[in-house]
């Protein structure tokens, strides 16, 4: 066990500089949390990795990647209605998945507490758009904590587990991005002795858990109670304060990151304004809303993201007849994106311009050039898309998937040219190959959402014989977000083969190559296409990435390159402007060369040269 | 009393993680209140990367507004000119090892990829003390963040930030196997 575990789990008082993702993992050691469950996503990745650094015999935590967000949510759920205090935590899109069943938790009564953390991500740093979950509370009647610092992210799980396990409710902990990556020094309490005890507490008159019809208005109406018990608790939460120095005439109510934006300009123009900050932002305490408005003459609502907390509070003070003038976010551009201290000062500027004087947007006279996302030097991925593209009849249209492959819409590929969530390439696929007599269709998948959402779609492509081909982008990881084991990589349990479940379920052309191999990827892709009906190619080759971190642990390890024989180069490029290899340098004289920083020797470059210039720089290299 | 802001870039698998280690734990030594933010993630399949530290007495927010940062810390000769447009203040400091990854519109011909000279002609019209460090023959890339926290320490930038304080730090965060290969190169 490292330093870093054994801090994560030693029994006293300690303080150190931490992530928020850390942070919360420390919490759930604290709290005696029992089942921690996740799939992985950005920005929450961080908190299995630190749970993982704990040995599994050093703790009486249990945790699992499942399969997806949903599955992950339901273990959470079972071992919760089970009596064991759980945990689930994924991305924010990633409760669109888990959205079917978790919009029935806030109706059961779950005995042994259970903490959602949901990652949101506001300004979409990795994510396909910035859904604002906090909608999702209130569709579900689930309480909602929002930390703005790592020390609240700590502190409130704390509290969460509290409110989770008094109420039997489930409860919501929204983090962001800068929330969860944020580093500062914590001070974590002890943890106190949690005695090991997993006997089964199931017992269905806890319940009922099942919603059948006659149910389903008794369970909503205590849900609804609930609610109403949880905004009692609101109104004395120490997370819901006042911050004044004395008593002003503005105010502004706020929750989450922006208050951190709000102190510094508030620091920076030196203005006096008191702050309501909810940090138990769903049920928000109204009788303490409500005597911040009266209080005030003219109020400013602070919110990232959607019209959540400005049209509730309004609705409020119309039906309490309120006369406080209360100000929103003016413009729908500062609906998009984190409420930065530069952003947030203007829209201080626009209610108060003597207290925060406008500033002039510094001119940019500098325009510096894009540095766009790359697939990794001897990535398989780019072997198989320099191999398909050769195979491709004109006017194909393909269809991406979420993963590294995504990566392939950019320059020079351009492959994958729509993309709604994880598992949807071949119900879009499907669709776009209905009645298509023009144009071929052509799909990608990640081994890690194949398992995760892909399955079905599949499915459908088989049972509805859809015309298409589905390219399977094995690298034997969960790649992008950070090198998570699936079902099929068999780290954990046995592996289970994707080819061997496609050809049980009754796929008719099924193949499988090496993508390094890349003539044969070409060979197979156009048989495919040919074929009449739904075809399989599984596009092979581990995650180099992956493979050189494990490499370069070992001790005589030695980075290997390629190398250009610059007689034999004639500058047709291909290696530039088709293959597109990051580890190639094009100088101002014409000339390419290899950056031995990026090159990893993989070779898989050499095949792509018309004129055969590049080579191993080691004899030895050619296995 | 203001903060103290460094902005820290560079391209996926540089080590920007261990350079913004390095200086949060420094500071935490030096008995400055830190707060710091490191980007993981998508970013790190070879785009930009970047850290933010802020140090002072009263820090809320980890992030640095647009040319608020008093120095910038870079790995990349690109990034290095991206740091300095987008995030440093005119008059403020920059040290950068002069790795050049070329980006894909680099390669195309879209785009010219910055030279030395560009740099410094920048970082004059700006009023910003720029320093450069290369060392040829460097046998692991993954090492050129220490070059870069060695000249920092040398300039003197950063009051009590010395090579035995990197040192220690190195000795408490690293494997000692890693930490040997490091601290050789620290102190040649
Ligand atoms: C619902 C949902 N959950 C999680 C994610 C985060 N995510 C982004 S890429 C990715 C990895 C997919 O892995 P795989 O399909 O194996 O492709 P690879 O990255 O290995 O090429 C994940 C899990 C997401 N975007 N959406």
């Amino acid at each position: 066990m490292n330093q870093f575990a054994r801090n994560l789990i030693r029994k006293d008082s300690w303080s150190d500089m931490m992530m928020g993702n850390y942070a919360v993992a420390r919490a759930m050691f604290e709290t005696g949390v029992r089942v921690a469950t996740t799939y992985p996503g950005s920005p929450v990745p961080e908190i299995a990795n630190a749970i993982l650094t704990v040995p599994e015999d050093h703790r009486d935590l249990y945790f699992q990647y499942s399969t997806n967000e949903k599955v992950a949510l339901e273990v959470a759920f079972g071992a919760s209605i089970n009596g064991h205090l759980s945990t689930v935590f994924f991305k924010s899109v990633g409760l669109n998945v888990a959205a079917d069943s978790a919009i029935q938790l806030g109706l059961l009564n779950l005995i042994g507490g259970m903490v959602i953390i949901l990652g949101d991500d506001p300004g979409a740093h990795s994510s396909q758009n910035e859904q604002d979950n906090r909608h999702f509370a209130r569709q579900s009647y689930i309480p909602m904590f929002e930390p703005a610092t790592p020390t609240e992210a700590y502190q409130m799980f704390k509290e969460a587990v509290k409110i989770s396990r008094k109420y039997q409710a489930p409860v919501f902990m929204r983090l962001t991005t800068h929330v969860c990556h944020a580093k500062e020094r914590i001070r974590f309490a002890e943890i106190p002795e949690h005695p090991s005890d997993w006997t089964s507490q199931f017992n269905r008159h806890n319940g009922p858990y099942l919603p059948i019809t006659k149910d389903v208005f008794p369970l909503k109406k205590k849900a609804l109670g609930r609610l109403e018990e949880l905004e009692k608790y609101a109104e004395q939460c120490h997370f819901n304060k006042i911050l004044s120095n004395a008593p002003t005439k503005a105010g502004i109510i706020t929750s989450s990151m922006p208050i951190l934006s709000l102190q510094e300009n508030l620091l920076e123009s030196g203005a006096s304004i008191d702050i309501l900050k909810l940090g138990f932002s769903y049920p928000w305490p109204k009788g303490k809303v409500l005597d911040f408005l009266k209080s005030h003459d003219e109020v400013l609502i602070l919110e990232e993201l959607d019209r959540i907390l400005e049209q509730e509070i309004k609705s409020l003070a119309f039906d309490e007849n309120i006369q406080c003038k209360i100000y929103v976010r003016k413009t729908g551009d500062d609906l998009m994106g984190e409420l930065l201290p530069h952003r947030t000062w203007k829209i201080l500027s626009d209610f108060w311009p003597a207290l925060f004087p406008p500033k002039r947007k510094p001119e940019q006279e500098l325009i510096v050039g894009k540095r766009v996302p790359q697939m990794c030097p001897g990535c398989g991925h780019r072997s198989a898309f320099h191999a398909i593209k050769k195979a491709l009849p004109d006017g194909t249209i393909t269809v991406g998937d979420i993963g590294c492959h995504s990566l392939g819409f950019f320059k020079p590929y351009f492959m994958g040219e729509a993309l709604l969530s994880m598992g949807h390439s071949n119900g879009t696929g499907a669709g776009l190959s209905i009645r298509n007599k023009d144009r071929k269709v052509l799909t990608f998948i990640g081994d890690s959402t194949f398992f995760h959402a892909g399955i079905p779609g599949i499915i459908n492509a088989i049972m509805n014989n859809h015309n298409m081909t589905l390219v399977i982008m094995e690298n034997g990881t969960t790649a992008m977000t950070g090198h998570q084991p699936h079902a099929g990589t068999g780290e954990i349990g046995d592996k289970i083969s994707i080819q061997k479940l496609l050809e049980a379920i009754g796929v008719k052309f099924l193949s499988r190559v090496d993508t390094y191999k890349q003539s044969e990827l070409t060979q197979h892709i156009k048989d495919a296409m040919e074929f009449e009906g739904f075809a399989v190619v599984i596009a092979s080759h581990p995650c180099m990435l992956k493979f050189t971190r494990i490499q370069r642990q070992k001790p005589n390890y030695k980075q290997h390159h390629v190398h250009i024989d610059q007689n034999i180069c004639n500058k047709t490029y291909e290696c530039i402007e088709k293959f597109g290899c990051p580890s190639f340098t094009k100088h101002n004289d014409g000339h390419v060369a290899i950056n031995e920083d990026l090159c990893i020797g993989d070779g898989s470059c050499i095949q792509t040269c018309p004129v055969t210039a590049i080579n191993h720089a080691n004899k030895e290299d050619k296995k | 009393m203001k903060s103290f802001n460094i902005y820290m870039t560079g391209v996926g698998g540089q080590g920007i993680g261990l350079l913004s280690e390095v200086l949060s734990k420094a500071f935490f030594k030096l008995g400055k209140n830190v707060k710091a933010v490191d980007t993981h993630g998508l970013a790190q399949r070879g785009g930009t990367v970047i850290s933010q530290l802020r140090a002072g007495e009263i820090i809320f927010s980890p992030l640095i507004s647009p040319h608020e940062a008093d120095l910038v810390l870079s790995l990349e000769r690109l990034e290095t000119l991206r740091g300095i447009a987008d995030m440093l203040k005119n008059g403020g400091k920059a040290i950068y090892y002069d790795a050049a990854f070329q980006t894909i519109d680099n390669r195309l011909g879209n785009d010219t990829y910055p030279t030395v000279t560009d740099l410094e002609s920048v970082a004059s019209k700006k009023d910003i003390k720029i320093i450069r460090v290369f060392r040829e023959n460097l046998h692991d890339s993954r090492m050129q963040n220490i070059i870069l926290l060695k000249e920092l320490a040398h300039s003197d930038w950063i009051e009590g930030f010395t090579i035995e304080l990197i040192d220690n730090i190195l000795k408490e965060i690293l494997s000692p196997k890693v930490y040997e290969k490091n601290e050789k190169l620290l102190k040649d």
